[in-house]
């Protein structure tokens, strides 16, 4: 594949790295005299030195016969419109942009361009995954749909401890889909399948019912509130 | 009618100043406070220190009941992704984004933005003026 990466920062400079060593072709494009010296020095002549948004220079990269388009600068503006020039200007197939301020995710993704990470929000979803008290994860998000599908643990101490997942409140909407339990093959739990504590579920619910589903799954545990009556 | 004006630079004061004297509620965001100063003793308006491209600052600006937003940095991709924010995420109903780069400008247009294009504009203005 041909890629061409905007920004030859420490992320660019890993990536180019990898892909070369994986037998890509690779450019850089990035402002700084330097950054470009030093990269041309290490990994052959690979980078030109310019603006990633402007044309000519884009051209001058050969961005029209790339396959993939990576912007990876540390400013969301010019990330976004570096690919948004890729993208439109050149038809790139794929683009994929660093996001810096987390606020920035949803617009990126919403004039379609293909990958955006977000390193804050990838960082706080490995907190997520590591704090043990949080039972709810976030697994994937369906934009189109604006739906997303979590992750709970049942904790111990939780009112659905005991029930089946028939009697269970879930909010509307809310569908429990898969049913991993320690020492068992994932199963699709029925209505009369009585939870245990420490049962993990897959559940898919939009954006709007995440807290009342995590309620309805954790509470009575410590740290969640009090149980409800009933 | 509610805009926002994303830049108090000289452009940016003139049209608040413009907008605020017709008895619209005008909103201006810069990022320096001194720039705050050019505006004239009557603007009756609020100037907020604030990211034109933050979330939290469009919000305290009270993008969400804008009828207009006008991005007028003199940093054309600023404006492109503040203009982007206002009409993508914030459904601002009237959003206008100043691009000095032609090709740039051009792209915008066709994808939808509402573009000016100052260069070309004056540019035009000018070559009106020596040839008629």
């Amino acid at each position: 594949m041909y890629i061409v990466i905007v920004g030859g920062g420490r992320a660019g400079h890993s990536l180019a790295k990898t892909l070369l060593a994986e037998g890509h072709e690779v450019l850089v494009v990035d402002k700084g005299d330097r950054v470009c010296e030093e990269i041309n020095e290490e990994m052959g002549s690979i980078c030109v030195a310019g603006d990633g948004c402007d044309t000519n220079i884009l051209l001058e990269a050969g961005v029209q016969r790339a396959d993939m388009f990576v912007a990876l600068t540390g400013s969301d503006e010019d990330n976004l419109v570096a690919c948004q020039l890729a993208k439109h200007r050149f038809h790139v197939p794929r683009t994929a942009a660093r996001v810096n301020n987390p606020g920035h995710e949803a617009l990126f993704k919403k004039v379609g361009i293909d990958i955006t990470v977000s390193s804050i929000n990838l960082v706080l979803e490995q907190i997520e995954h590591g704090v043990p008290t949080h039972f709810l994860t976030h697994l994937v998000t369906l934009e189109d749909a604006r739906l997303e599908i979590v992750q709970v643990k049942i904790p111990e101490g939780a009112v659905v401890v005991g029930r089946m997942v028939g009697q269970v409140d879930l909010p509307s909407g809310a569908l429990i889909t898969l049913l991993l339990r320690s020492g068992q093959p994932p199963t699709r739990p029925e209505e009369d399948t009585v939870l245990q504590a420490g049962d993990e579920v897959l559940v898919v619910t939009n954006r709007e019912s995440e807290e009342a589903l995590r309620r309805a799954l954790t509470q009575g545990a410590e740290g969640e509130g009090p149980p409800t009556a009933g | 009618m509610k805009v926002i004006i994303v830049g108090c630079d000289l452009v940016g004061v003139e049209l608040a100043s413009l907008l605020d004297s017709e008895e619209n509620q005008v909103t201006v965001l810069d990022v320096d406070t001194d720039k705050f100063e050019r505006l004239p003793p009557t603007f009756k308006g609020e100037a907020l220190l604030g990211d034109g491209t933050d979330a939290d600052d469009l919000t305290r600006a009270g993008v969400g009941e804008a009828d207009a937003f006008v991005a007028l940095t003199d940093e054309d991709n600023r404006n492109i992704l503040a203009a982007q924010l206002a009409k993508h995420i914030y459904a601002v109903p009237r959003v206008l984004c100043r691009i000095n780069d032609p090709a740039r400008s051009e792209l915008y247009e066709e994808l939808g933005l509402e573009t000016f294009n100052p260069t070309r504009i004056v540019a035009h203005l000018l070559r009106q003026k020596l040839v008629g």
